[in-house]
């Protein structure tokens, strides 16, 4: 069991670095010169190449999926760990299937840093394998979870294409509010690679900060901060002389040490960002801008909305339809407005919405973009802070 | 109103925008691209506006209003949200003081705008009534004229048809029949449909997607209709019932029909040596939960069911009722929702004397339904003069009981004695044993207690569940038939010498142009422009 179980962890090891492979394959497939075979017809291998790493990659992540479903038990898709790695590798099916229907390379090159971006950020989720509890043990898990997280995976791709499109047209000379937004959008996504790289830094030195505080009952208790406590639990009082006392302390209804890890998440952000800056005297977006020389605005449009028109029915099939199923079954009722069930609504009218935007003119290309881009955001929130801040029937993880 | 006969004879109802039959367009003079949405069709929404009617239905027929609609239904929803629903507090909680005491000030101003109930407010109810009327008005609105349309279309267009449609090219050929007769073979392995005229061809695939949308919005309604039949009473049974172990008590719901026996209720635990969950538990620090179950038996009842008389039982089922995997019986399902461990059913207690601990017998008195007096013979014996099954002192600081059930059962006995034939009042409650008078001689010690098992169990009967299959179902397919499949339409035209290629899609440009490619690459004809790609190429 515990062979199999550290074969699972190396197999999703592996997928990673070949979804990295796969990532500078692609890149080189937009940026390098074009080889040129034996009978001196150019032709660029490198985008096979990188199409070739996605699949492998992704068979090494259903490696990993299937051989952890058997040490558990159960499909593994039960805690934030399991669910976030599965919506990554779901994201990296999406690009397979659509990748032969349009052969951009430079799709590839944006989804796969995605993809191991959301797998990294998986990881830093307590990883065992957790036994289900009642609520969770029904055949329903299994479809409904799998359904939800592949018609996400496929709207995925449809922030890809809405992210390529606005890097391609966005004139970054003018420094307006589109250039504004769009390098939020990259500095945001620095953040996680900030917040993966802090924690692993820290939990690499082994840093524990313990605190005893008063809690939202009013009653002692004790945490242990794995980063440095620049914001304290209510009431605070550090369990050791050598750490770091906090500037503050916060309400008790607040998660301290989650809020702590953000905002080290987004100074870190802030610092690789600004250091980016800094040695290339560029925008983000300026710097990738020259990789989408190529692209057709309009075909990326396309693509994009291609996505968001084949994810959506799966999407409502898998998180409204399944979860209603499931939810009769399990908390009798179909619908209980509980928060995830809420945004999973959200999160279809605003598909919806943008759906019934696209028939108008004027909705099409750069605000359409923006709208995936959206999309995609309100599937994070909906993964992340719902999870972790909102408290509802839905927090087992 | 005056009809528009078009040039090729067919006559159009008023306020259409491109021929029917032919595609003339009958206002838009200039060069541009053709808006060929609903195909041009004379819609009621852009040709009355004079009744209120008129007005009203022009309001909700466009889509700008129901996507409004959505946004704000989007934005509603999300506030709901910030803090929990009134469903959600503590059941104690007073959710007049819980908002502002939890979330101080902002939680007050939450409370007070009434969205701690937000879904189940007047104006969520009228925002979601309100897309229903957009729904049905924006299809009826639309689909009636388009699938006219789509069935008085011609093959044969009218030139400016042709030009102007995003994709169109002219090619000249040797021999344009036969260059035609070759394309309509390669479109025909393309499952094309194909429709001749005077030598003109239109392929055409997938019309049936177009009704995509008008399916889908179909199975909404259906769906937002069965919500709204939950509104009338009788439409579903939702109930509640606690169930000791042991205990056989009516479904509440079956009107006395149905009765339940609560055989058996377990809590299991993962097994703590599973080394599998191993990490997993020792992160929890707290033993997770495994299974809830009771083992229930069900009951008939076969009598006439007159009031007070003993029911007749037959038993019908047994099942293991479980989180996940309810007792379904006669369209009732029966959920395991919650349960109760270790109440109080029977407190014992033996009658001593004070001052020599001599004992005189036993007493066990069930905390269901204990019994007046309880007689340990020789003139012993012992009356329940009151009994508090959940004991506390009310606002006169008078004994009273919260409510039936034994969370704290106290009792008032009075013991009598062979001595005491007047007998001696005492007050026994949970770790509690006063002397009322102060002078009494003998005492009731407390000496054993049995627990019982309490699962509670909801009672459901959904009458509303099928028709919210039905309209899933129709949405589902509704979605899936609009999405996956396109409309695509290829005109071959000769006009002059020349053959004019024109094509429309709804959506996927670039498959109908894959499409095409196929035609040209086997054919003289030269791949028509797409318009909005060359003008892409140009800035």
């Amino acid at each position: 069991m515990d062979q199999l179980s550290q074969l699972s962890s190396n197999l999703l090891l592996i997928a990673f670095f070949l979804y990295l492979a796969a990532t500078i394959f692609f890149a080189v497939s937009v940026t390098g010169k074009k080889f040129k075979n034996k009978a001196g017809e150019e032709k660029n291998i490198a985008g096979l190449l990188g199409y070739s790493s996605s699949i492998i990659a992704l068979l090494f992540a259903l490696g990993y999926f299937v051989t952890r479903w058997i040490v558990a038990g159960h499909a593994p898709v039960s805690n934030l760990f399991e669910y976030t790695t599965f919506l990554g590798i779901m994201m990296s099916l999406a690009f397979v299937i659509l990748y032969p229907i349009y052969k951009t390379n430079v799709l590839g090159l944006f989804t796969m840093p995605i993809v191991m971006l959301i797998i990294a950020y998986a990881s830093m989720f307590p990883r065992e394998v957790s036994p289900l509890i009642p609520a969770l043990q029904s055949i329903w898990l299994k479809i409904h979870v799998i359904t939800t997280a592949l018609g996400q995976g496929i709207l995925a791709i449809g922030f890809a294409g809405g992210l390529i499109y606005l890097l391609r047209v966005i004139d970054f000379k003018k420094n307006d509010k589109q250039v504004k937004a769009i390098e939020f959008v990259m500095y945001s996504m620095i953040s996680i690679v900030g917040y993966i790289l802090i924690s692993s830094i820290f939990s690499g030195l082994n840093y524990e900060a313990p605190f005893a505080y008063v809690d939202e009952k009013g009653m002692e208790a004790e945490v242990v901060y794995h980063l440095p406590p620049l914001v304290g639990p209510n009431e605070a009082v550090p369990l050791t002389d050598e750490q770091m006392t906090p500037f503050f302390n916060v309400h008790p209804n607040i998660k301290s040490a989650d809020l702590n890890t953000v905002i080290w998440s987004l100074f870190t952000g802030l610092v690789l960002y600004y250091l980016v800056r800094l040695i290339t005297k560029r925008k983000i977006g300026e710097l990738l801008q020259p990789l989408l020389k190529g692209v057709s605005p309009q075909a990326a449009d396309e693509i994009s909305y291609r996505a968001i028109a084949i994810g959506f029915p799966i999407f409502t099939l898998g998180g409204l339809i399944f979860a209603m199923i499931w939810a009769q079954i399990a908390w009798t009722r179909f619908w209980a407005w509980d928060p995830k069930e809420v945004w999973a609504l959200i999160t279809f009218l605003f598909y919806a919405a943008y759906l019934h935007l696209r028939l108008s003119r004027g909705w099409h290309g750069e605000k359409s973009a923006w709208l995936c881009v959206i999309g995609f955001a309100i599937i994070m929130f909906n993964l992340i802070f719902v999870n972790l801040v909102i408290a509802g029937l839905h927090s087992y993880a | 109103m005056e009809k528009a006969k078009c040039e090729c004879g067919h006559v159009n109802p008023y306020g259409t925008v491109i021929c029917e039959s032919c595609g003339k367009p009958f206002f838009e003079e200039e060069k541009a691209l053709l808006n060929m949405r609903y195909e041009g069709v004379a819609r009621r929404s852009q040709t009355y506006n004079k009744t209120m009617i008129d007005k009203v239905w022009n309001f909700f027929s466009s889509v700008k209003v129901g996507i409004w609609l959505i946004v704000v239904t989007l934005l509603a929803s999300s506030i709901g949200t910030i803090f929990p629903q009134e469903m959600y507090i503590p059941p104690t909680a007073n959710p007049t003081f819980f908002y502002e005491a939890e979330y101080g000030a902002i939680g007050k101003i939450y409370y007070l705008l009434g969205f701690h109930d937000l879904y189940n407010s007047w104006w969520y109810m009228l925002l979601i009534a309100a897309l229903g009327v957009s729904l049905i008005i924006c299809s009826l609105d639309r689909v009636v004229p388009l699938h006219r349309a789509l069935k008085t279309q011609r093959v044969t267009r009218h030139e400016s048809f042709l030009q102007r449609q995003r994709v169109h090219g002219v090619s000249n050929v040797d021999d344009s029949d036969e260059t035609i007769e070759q394309a309509q073979q390669i479109l025909k392995e393309k499952k094309y449909n194909l429709f001749e005229e005077n030598g003109n061809i239109v392929a055409e695939k997938g019309r049936f997607s177009r009704w995509g949308p008008y399916v889908n919005h179909i199975g909404l309604i259906i769906f937002l209709i069965g919500c709204m039949l939950r509104f009338f009473p009788g439409m579903y049974v939702d109930e509640n019932i606690w169930v000791r172990e042991g205990e056989t008590v009516v479904i509440s719901g079956t009107d006395g029909e149905f009765f339940l026996r609560n055989d058996q209720f377990i809590v299991d635990f993962y097994d703590d040596t599973d080394e599998r969950f191993q990490d997993a538990l020792v992160r929890a620090g707290s033993p997770i939960v495994r299974k809830y179950q009771t083992s229930a038996t069900l009951f008939q009842r076969i009598d006439d069911g007159v009031v007070g008389r003993e029911p007749e039982l037959v038993e019908v089922a047994r099942h293991d009722i479980r989180v996940n995997d309810p007792f379904k019986f006669e369209g009732y399902a029966l959920y395991q929702y919650a349960f109760k461990q270790n109440e109080i059913s029977e407190m014992s207690f033996e009658l001593e004397e004070n001052e020599t601990g001599e004992r005189f017998g036993r007493i066990d008195v069930s905390t269901y339904d204990p019994e007046t007096i309880y007689d340990l013979g020789n003139g012993y014996k012992v009356e329940v003069i009151e009994y508090f099954p959940d004991f506390y002192f009310d606002d006169d600081r008078t004994p009273a009981s919260q409510s039936r059930i034994p969370n704290n059962p106290a009792f008032i006995f009075k013991i009598f004695t062979p001595e005491i034939e007047e007998g001696e009042i005492s007050f026994v409650g949970i770790q509690t044993n006063q002397d009322i008078n102060g002078e009494n001689t003998h005492r009731l010690r407390f000496v054993d207690i049995e627990m019982n098992h309490v699962t509670n169990l909801v009672v459901r009967k959904d009458y509303t569940l099928g028709i919210l299959m039905v309209g899933g179902v129709i949405f589902m397919v509704g979605l899936v038939q609009g999405m996956y499949w396109t409309h695509r339409r290829i005109w071959l035209q000769k006009v002059n010498d020349e053959i004019w290629v024109s094509a429309h899609t709804n959506k996927n440009w670039y498959g109908l142009k894959k499409d095409i490619e196929a035609v040209v690459s086997k054919t003289e004809l030269t791949m028509p422009i797409d318009s909005v790609e060359e003008e892409e190429k140009k800035s």
